[in-house]
């Protein structure tokens, strides 16, 4: 176990706030148990963590969950292929158009059919979107669970710019169900293209804030720094993805290491990676993502293809019998679906990958050892959405 | 407004995706024979779908041991993901038939996917390499009457909650690992929900609200001067049921 420093006794001064959400169920012999959730605010819905302590350090914890599992893997199977994306819009709800793309991906693998360049282009810009929508929501987020209220204030503000032009495109703010096998649904919508990026200016703008009012904060450092460090190897086996695999060092990027035929592979951008692995490590690789998938959608937008939008696919589809795995970078880290078909109208077996469940199932690892706020901020700095977990 | 595209951009495009295909069919391959090197007899079907994934399936006692050896050998050593799947058609079809029709026929054939299979339940498992920007596709086969493999816990420790799930979805179980309870589901939960016997009960107890709403089409005023035999409008559920039984024994 290890021993207690005084930065983080001074960060355990700090989080009182923060500690004060904890609700102590009972006490036992044995140190105490603590129970956080399931209405917890850190937790991002209903997850319930038991946590172990031995006065203030905590020896074990166990997250609950399954609140709110909603059996899609099964749902998926009396569903029809363009009825699916319904149901996956639901999973990662903060991104929701992200979770459509590696499906559709997966039927068209089967099908052998490729979207046309535009179709590609705009799912790419559309993808990104989403990742500004889910993680510029996870920057104030996170600054609330250590105890700054003001900047989720600003989050939720810049983020609504995001929402307007996702809704703009495809009429819906959350869920928009606009990717179709072959293509999409509809064409952009006229000055799309320049809304966007003056809501790109916009966003930078948000980083810039976000930087000064929240990554360069004394109590903020003080409260992340060294919090939760996680090794590569660890992170690896584990099967961590997205930022926080990033976080601790190692240079993977599903979006330029596995390319799926999206447009990524045409632009100029940087992975971002982050050698520490602790929670501040997680937040500004996160931060910086935001900043160059502004930049990415930037240059999208000014190479955009013309072209139709819509591959020939006939109008029933059947998918051909066969297997395929299609695994994208999306805002929470890498989501797959293992599909596997036998020629019907539905997918036989849907096996969904998401990354959040994965990233907290490291969770009981990273907290042995940590004080009690130690873990609203590692809850906070792994970044999970109930909905990726409980399917 | 939409600036046009310069014909380099979709020309690139369309030559990187057919590139790959032949240019990783080699890594893949040598993945392959790789594996096959290290487990001998106890690799017993690969697949390869060139540009795209490998399948291959060991037998159950070398399940851990492939693990090992594409973890420490194969530079596999990130962990995806690790599932099962049923191969049983479900013999509740899809629900999405007309109530008053007849059944569909099911069978209940078993028929696996690549890499082949020999029982009903097979785990799969996937994991990645870095260095080599590929995945892997691990399957084992589970015979129904000891629903059972080796955990990978060993070997990776993110399987922990993938097994778990495993175990209350489908009842497999996995030898070594010390704390198979229920992740998701209620403690007194019985059954296996994501077996393909197991009813999805909200399509039993109310039909998929697509079939309900179907009526018998209208006839097309045009075509009903060209079709004589079918130009009577059905006026209740009786007439209905009973055209297609004349037709029937005609």
């Amino acid at each position: 176990m290890t021993a207690i420093t005084d930065r983080q006794k001074l960060a355990y001064a700090n989080a009182q706030a923060a500690d004060g959400r904890v609700n102590i169920e009972f006490e036992t012999d044995q140190g105490m148990t603590l129970n956080m959730g399931p209405q917890h605010p850190a937790t991002h819905g209903t997850l319930r963590v038991i946590v172990k302590l031995d006065g203030e350090q905590v020896i074990d914890c166990e997250p609950v969950m399954g609140y709110m599992h909603r059996g899609y893997e099964k749902l998926t199977e009396v569903r029809t292929y363009p009825q699916v994306t319904t149901l996956v819009n639901r999973i990662d709800w903060l991104g929701s158009f992200a979770n459509e793309v590696p499906f559709i991906l997966a039927a068209e693998k089967l099908m052998d059919v490729q979207a046309p360049p535009r179709a590609q282009w705009i799912r790419t810009i559309l993808f990104e979107l989403s990742r500004l929508g889910n993680v510029s929501l996870f920057v104030g987020d996170m600054a609330l669970h250590i105890g700054a209220i003001s900047a989720a204030f600003y989050a939720l503000r810049d983020r609504e710019f995001v929402l307007n032009q996702i809704e703009a495109a495809t009429g819906g703010r959350f869920h928009p169900n606009f990717d179709r096998i072959g293509g999409l649904k509809d064409d952009l919508p006229k000055g799309w293209i320049a809304d966007t990026k003056a809501c790109m200016n916009k966003i930078r703008d948000f980083c810039d804030e976000m930087e000064t009012l929240v990554e360069g904060n004394e109590i903020f450092q003080a409260r992340t720094r060294g919090i939760g460090v996680i090794p590569a190897d660890i992170a690896l086996q584990f099967g961590l993805s997205g930022a926080n695999l990033r976080a601790s060092g190692i240079d993977w990027d599903l979006r330029r290491d596995q390319p799926v035929g999206l447009a990524w592979n045409e632009v100029d951008w940087n992975v971002i990676t982050h050698p520490d692995g602790d929670s501040f490590a997680r937040f500004w690789v996160r931060l910086q993502e935001i900043r160059e998938s502004t930049s990415i959608i930037d240059q999208l937008l000014d190479g955009l293809p013309s072209g139709p939008i819509m591959a020939k696919v006939p109008r029933i589809i059947k998918v051909p019998e066969g297997e395929a795995w299609v695994a994208t970078e999306n805002p929470l880290g890498e989501m797959g679906y293992y599909v596997v078909s036998k020629g019907d109208l539905g997918p036989f077996r849907t096996k969904i990958r998401t990354a959040s469940f994965n990233n907290l199932s490291i969770l009981p690892w990273v907290c042995r050892g940590v004080l009690v706020p130690d873990v609203v901020t590692i809850l906070a700095s792994l970044y999970f959405i109930l909905g990726d977990i409980d399917r | 407004m939409t600036p046009l595209s310069s014909p380099e951009i979709a020309e690139t495009a369309g030559t990187a995706v057919e590139e790959t295909p032949a240019e990783v069919d080699e890594l893949r391959q040598a993945v392959v024979a790789e594996l096959t090197a290290e487990l001998g007899e106890q690799l017993v079907g690969s697949h390869i779908r060139n540009g795209d994934d490998i399948w291959v399936r060991v037998t159950r006692e070398a399940w851990r041991e492939t693990g090992i050896v594409l973890r420490d050998r194969g530079g596999f050593k990130a962990f995806e993901f690790l599932s099962v799947i049923d191969w049983l058609p479900s013999p509740f079809g899809k629900n999405e038939d007309s109530p008053t029709d007849a059944p569909p026929e099911i069978s209940s054939e078993i028929k696996t996917g690549y890499a082949g299979g020999d029982t009903r339940f097979q785990v799969f498992a996937r994991v990645h390499s870095l260095p080599r920007k590929l995945g892997i596709t691990i399957k084992v086969d589970v015979p129904e009457e000891d629903l059972a493999v080796d955990s990978w816990l060993p070997v990776y420790a993110g399987v922990n909650w993938h097994e778990r799930e495993a175990h209350e979805m489908f009842g497999v179980s996995f030898n070594g690992h010390p704390h198979l309870v229920k992740l998701y589901l209620p403690g007194d939960f019985e059954g296996f929900p994501l077996r393909k016997t197991f009813p999805l009960l909200a399509r039993h107890v109310k039909p998929w609200p697509g079939i309900v709403d179907v009526e018998p089409m209208p006839a097309d005023p045009a075509a009903e001067g060209d079709e004589p035999a079918t130009d009577e409008p059905a006026t209740d559920g009786a007439a209905t049921e009973a055209s297609p039984d004349a037709e029937a024994t005609e």
